[in-house]
């Protein structure tokens, strides 16, 4: 056999007239493969070449794109057979003799990589266009990369980064002391360039069993299993099949006091999608199994299917121990809201409904586990790896201790890789059977069996008096927290304490309520609630703008929150609360965009054309972190005795760039260039707990926390040599330079007595930021600091065929401090696509819309032009002054697309997504001026 | 695991067919998306070997669209402006990686409602050409697609070619698709239209029809006729509700019926809007 590449695997053997032979990369390949096989699966697991990713096997996302005779297929779609002869190239046939492609290199450049599961696909899509055009248009590269879906970037960077591929130019890393605030290209994107970084699903033992997880059909029933064993035995290669019986302790949720949901249901299942039962054997035996072959006996139950009928007096209860099918509720009140509505001059009364929405990321979820003698080591793709190993402890009924995660990359998250998947099945699995086993879910399963967006009513009443000020706020959220509670008692908190939006509102009452109901579970999105809270401020801001006759931003500028100001919860913002410097940056724009709007519609009514444009502005704020709890990060950095320099960050990169921005802060704390790092990430049994990757907290929480690491670290250096702090360091290989003045001092490393980990120095850093709880109305200090933002969006509306084009968002966001610019658009920019997915496309309904051509997510030709502008009002607690950035950028964009849409239309809609058909009903709805 | 023949030749192809527990595949891009997290234990036949059944070439007065051509084989043809509906709908079928792999004709067995081929072909008064052991048949489409997912195709027949008649230079032909996003959408609306006209502007033939309206793509024959003998200019106003009458749209995921017919009204004026202005042009040019 001729391997492609070194890393293939000897199971590729030629059989005989059996074997398809084909080239891959230049080189010629041998694999005995059935010719139905998908040329994914054989590139995957026949050759090692796992930078082709599976996203859907369905051709839905491109994940998979290679290029066959030259040109871009899905290799999920490609039969085995159809490949006989012919030439096959992959991620791994860009670099050429180690050199990275001007086009990997202009990906690394533009930061068009985050979570990187993507990159390959669009790396092959845009190779196919490049061959052919060296220099496309804008267009050309849209049409391209059309067909490969991306859930991080929102496109901006790839493109920007395929346009500049020509001319791209290496990124030098930055100097001493520079590094917080470069524009650093990621320090793990070289992997994720070249598709060597390794995902859940790459890096199987090849001697793993693998596991299926048989999933319930119906949203509300009951069941009874026959004969299990018999068909055990009647199939060989299937060892076992996993009841709720199997389970220690059969419950699992994200609160320490709930722990709801079964890893497998026991008798009853309360959604569609829930985990019955587990096959285990091989992958084969386990995939060829079909569920109709297994002897269960369901007995349908009628379901509750929204909030209404969870609610409804006398309505059948989701769980026996929830009276009234209530999960929690939270609220906050300030101020006499009855008198200030009496009083107002002016009232906005707004009702908001949102849909479940479906994280989509990329990568399924997988993993697999082994057990290494009274110890579990879980390898999967996390957001959390500390808190999946005390969960799969308590399921297993194990010490914490005897649990080890070792996080894979993980290929996006947006908070639904929060929640345990595979981790509790692989584990019990492995542990019984001694044996590794995997798991990876398929693109329907994921989109079933895991968590969604929490769909959202909301009653807002928002007021305003003399002066143009905002007086009361009076708004009552009811979320529908599906089955299990997963995150739903967050989202009830957040929700309360955001609900007035980034202002001055002295008296308020506002109520977050969480029901169960038999829908999938409602988790943690990007943003917990706060994004559906958004519409309903955004609007009711519109509509008393519109009522007292002033301009929209005006009116938000004059109510933005301000330092020195008190928040409904009675916290006084002492430092960094930008919005107003966010708004006055989009003014200029704001007016310009105002008159050029009026302008295309004077002249669209002129000659009577369907088209009419419009333009909308959303405001956020974001409290960082934990809502009123302990959420503390440590760090650590060691400088080791052969002068490698290691920072040990607990703290997972799931895209947005942490690995890359801990580096940064860590190193300029230090005294030492970026360039000298390593890192160890994840590993919960070599890095230490830093908390969850949730509620924009890594950069603000664990940020400050490597800052104090590096600062450590140097002040013992600076102690071992006895120099001053002004002292200049350099590191080559184990001496280390210590020149403070005229004094230098070299530090023989080697000679030191070093830990177990071969460090002779550990710097060590912990931050927890400073919150108190709320009391029963609600009032403390929540959060340490906020995010604000502001984002303008420009639209096109067919008023004839009710779809909207985003033309141009601008986003002022105020991140304290921006670590690494490119990184911090970056998060802007997908956050942004995320908001347009919210608000004009994005509706997951239950057993309809299990898959990627069901579900729509934006693609590169659906993104306006962005352009952001960063105010820097520094917070004195984080580090540099840096806050967060993750969540922000998507709170605000779904309002302004929903303005925008009212401005240039006259129709006000708060039921997301705006569907074509929703928005022309609502336009033939209009009285007056019919379209 | 089942069976999987690569015939080389038609012949080869059909007389497999003959054992009828066989299933065609070409592009690959339906079949696949039906199996996810199955087994792949069908018996196949794989006709993308055939080299007989690729390309487009003119035969007499009928172009003929081999089987196995793909979409981008339709976007790299040079082809007469007779086709520029039909490249308009290559480039909205999927991604740039659908278009590479899946067959025109595919898109048509798999006989999806919001099928993006099948409004321009009706259009274009296709035909197809199924091929068995037993002879050769031609059905025209309306009459090959039965319903959703259901066609006139026999277990022992192949798809063998879309035959497309010629016609006058003066014909122009659109294509419009209406989807919630850009790329890798799925149809809620189409129009297709191929519309011819006298030296005077007077349409002298017209084909309308309307896709992912109702379980087939339908003609819409009483516009059509409303637009004979109109001048190119008045074209859009000779677009009535009850020309949409016989479509029987469904409320899904993706759109209410109301809106899909209210839709296809609209992307018929445009249509022809369209039509209109490329046939004024192009009979300026040939003035």
């Amino acid at each position: 056999m001729t391997p492609p590449d070194a890393g293939a695997r000897q199971n590729a053997a030629i059989d005989g007239d059996a074997a398809v032979r084909f080239i891959v990369n230049g080189r010629p390949a041998a694999v005995a493969a059935s010719p139905l096989t998908r040329l994914a699966q054989v590139l995957r697991d026949d050759l090692g070449l796992t930078g082709t990713k599976i996203g859907c096997d369905a051709g839905d996302c491109g994940a998979c794109t290679v290029l066959l005779d030259g040109r871009q297929v899905c290799a999920c779609l490609t039969p085995m057979g159809q490949v006989e002869g012919r030439s096959v190239e992959t991620v791994e046939g860009l670099r050429q003799d180690g050199t990275l492609s001007k086009l990997q290199q202009a990906f690394l450049a533009h930061g068009a990589a985050q979570c990187g599961i993507c990159t390959p696909g669009m790396l092959m899509s845009a190779s196919d266009l490049l061959r052919r055009t060296a220099r496309p248009s804008r267009a050309e590269v849209l049409d391209a990369i059309g067909g490969t879906l991306c859930r991080c970037t929102g496109y901006q960077k790839i493109i920007d980064a395929v346009l500049a591929a020509a001319t791209s130019a290496g990124v030098d890393s930055p100097p001493v002391g520079q590094a917080v605030g470069a524009r650093a290209i990621r320090v793990d994107g070289i992997a994720k360039v070249a598709g060597t970084e390794s995902y859940g699903a790459d890096a199987i033992p090849h001697d793993a069993l693998w596991l299926r997880v048989v999933r319930s059909p119906h949203a509300h029933a009951r069941f009874a299993l026959g004969d299990l064993e018999a068909v055990r035995r009647a199939h060989p290669g299937l060892e076992q099949i996993l009841t709720a019986r199997d389970v220690p302790f059969n419950g699992f949720g994200i609160y320490p006091d709930i722990k709801d949901q079964p890893v497998l249901a026991d008798g009853i299942v309360r959604y569609r999608g829930e985990a019955v039962l587990a096959l285990v054997g091989t992958r084969e035996v386990v995939m060829r199994l079909a569920d109709e072959v297994l002897p269960i006996v369901w007995t349908m139950l009628p379901p509750i299917t929204g909030v209404d009928e969870a609610r409804a007096p006398g309505a059948a209860l989701v769980q026996d121990d929830r009276p009234g099918n209530l999960l929690m509720e939270g609220g906050v009140r300030c101020g006499d809201v009855e008198a200030a509505l009496a009083n107002a001059e002016a009232v906005a009364e707004i009702a908001v409904e949102t849909p479940f929405v479906e994280h989509a990321y990329i990568e399924p979820e997988a993993g697999w586990a082994r057990r290494v003698g009274d110890r579990l080591e879980i390898h999967v793709t996390t957001q959390t790896p500390y808190m999946d190993r005390d969960e799969v402890a308590s399921v297993m009924r194990l010490k914490p201790q005897q649990v080890r995660i070792v996080p894979t990359a993980c290929g996006g998250g947006f908070g639904g890789k929060l929640d345990l998947s595979v981790q509790p099945l692989v584990a019990l699995a492995a542990w019984r059977l001694g044996r590794p086993v995997a798991c990876i879910y398929t693109r329907p399963e994921s989109m079933a069996a895991t968590t969604k967006r929490h769909p959202a009513r909301i009653q807002a009443r928002f007021a305003a008096t003399v002066g143009e000020r905002l007086t009361a706020c009076d708004v009552d959220a009811v979320f529908d927290t599906g089955a299990y509670a997963s995150w739903g008692p967050t989202v009830a908190n957040r929700v309360p304490v955001h609900a007035m939006g980034p202002y001055r509102v002295p008296n308020m009452r506002s109520r977050g309520a969480a029901y169960f109901t038999h829908n999938p579970p409602s988790g943690a999105f990007r943003g917990f609630g706060v994004p559906q809270a958004a519409i309903a401020h955004e609007a009711a801001m519109d509509a008393l703008a519109e009522q007292l006759g002033v301009d929209r931003l005006e009116f938000r500028h004059r109510n933005a929150l301000r330092v020195g100001d008190r928040t409904a919860t009675g916290q006084v913002l002492h430092h960094s609360a930008g919005l107003a410097a966010c708004l006055e940056a989009l003014r200029p724009r704001w007016r310009d965009s105002l008159r050029h709007v009026a302008a295309f519609n004077a002249q669209a009514r002129k000659a009577a054309t369907h088209r009419r444009r419009g333009i909308g502005i959303g405001c956020m704020w974001y409290g960082i972190g934990n809502t009123s709890m302990s959420n503390p990060s440590t760090m650590r950095v060691g400088l080791g005795r052969d002068g490698t320099l290691t920072l040990y960050n607990g703290a997972v990169d799931i895209g947005q760039g942490s690995n890359t921005i801990m580096i940064q802060i860590a190193a300029d704390a230090l005294g030492l260039p970026m360039a000298q790092f390593r890192l160890v990430a994840g590993d919960t049994d070599r890095t230490a707990d830093a908390g969850k990757t949730s509620a924009s907290r890594q950069t603000f929480v664990s940020g400050k926390a490597a800052e104090l690491a590096g600062a450590d670290l140097r002040r013992q250096i600076l102690r071992l040599a006895n120099a001053g702090t002004n002292a200049a360091l350099a590191l080559d290989a184990a001496v280390l330079t210590v020149s403070d003045g005229e004094t230098v001092r070299r530090i023989d490393l080697a000679a030191l007595a070093a830990d177990p980990d071969g460090n002779v120095l550990v710097g060590k850093g912990t931050f927890d930021p400073p919150t108190t709880p709320l009391d029963a109305d609600g009032q403390g200090v929540p959060y340490a600091t906020y995010a604000f933002a502001a984002q303008t969006a420009e639209v096109e509306v067919d008023l004839e065929l009710g779809t909207t084009k985003v033309l141009r968002i601008v986003a002022a966001h105020d991140v304290g401090r921006a670590i690494n610019p490119m990184q911090v658009e970056g998060q802007i920019e997908g956050g942004i696509a995320q908001g347009l997915g919210l608000a004009l496309m994005e509706e997951y309904l239950p057993g309809r819309t299990e898959n990627l051509h069901d579900y729509l997510i934006p693609t590169a030709g659906d993104m306006p032009l962005i352009e952001t502008i960063l105010i820097e009002d520094g917070e004195p607690l984080g580090p540099s002054g840096a806050k967060g950035v993750g969540e922000p950028g998507l709170v605000p964009t779904a309002p302004a697309i929903l303005g925008a849409i009212a401005h240039a239309t006259g129709v006000r809609l708060t039921r997301v997504p705006v569907l074509p058909h929703r928005l022309r009903a609502a336009l033939q709805a209009k009285p007056g001026d019919r379209p | 695991m089942g069976l999987y023949l690569r015939p080389r030749t038609i012949e080869e192809a059909v007389a497999a067919l003959a054992d009828s527990r066989f299933v065609v595949l070409a592009g690959g891009t339906d079949f696949y998306p039906a199996r996810v997290g199955r087994a792949l234990d069908e018996n196949v036949v794989d006709i993308t070997a055939v080299g007989a059944l690729r390309g487009i070439h003119q035969d007499g007065d009928v172009w003929r669209i081999g089987a196995t051509t793909t979409w981008r084989d339709v976007l790299d043809a040079p082809l007469p402006p007779l086709f520029d509906g039909l490249k308009l709908a290559a480039r909205e079928v999927g991604g740039a990686q659908i278009q590479n792999a899946a067959t025109v004709a595919g898109n048509l067995c798999n006989a999806s409602p919001a099928a993006d081929s099948v409004p321009v072909l009706m259009a274009l008064d296709a035909r197809l050409e199924l091929r068995s052991a037993a002879g050769t048949r031609m059905l025209p489409i309306a009459d090959f697609i039965r319903g959703n997912r259901r066609t006139a195709a026999r277990p022992d027949e192949l798809v063998s070619a879309i035959l497309v008649p010629q016609r006058s230079a003066r014909a122009a032909t659109h294509f419009l698709k209406l989807g919630a996003r850009r790329y890798l959408v799925i149809s809620i609306a189409m129009a297709a239209g191929v519309i011819e006209a006298d030296t005077a502007g007077r349409i002298v033939a017209a084909h309308i029809a309307i896709g992912a309206c109702s379980e087939v793509a339908q003609r819409l024959p009483g516009l059509e006729q409303a637009l004979l003998g109109r001048y190119l200019s008045d074209s859009q106003d000779a677009v009535e509700p009850q020309h949409f009458s016989a479509l029987r749209p469904i409320d899904d995921v993706r759109a209410s019926a109301a809106y899909r017919r209210d839709g296809a009204m609209t992307l018929t004026r445009r249509l022809l809007q369209e039509l209109a202005a490329r046939l004024v042009e192009s009979h300026r040019d040939t003035a």
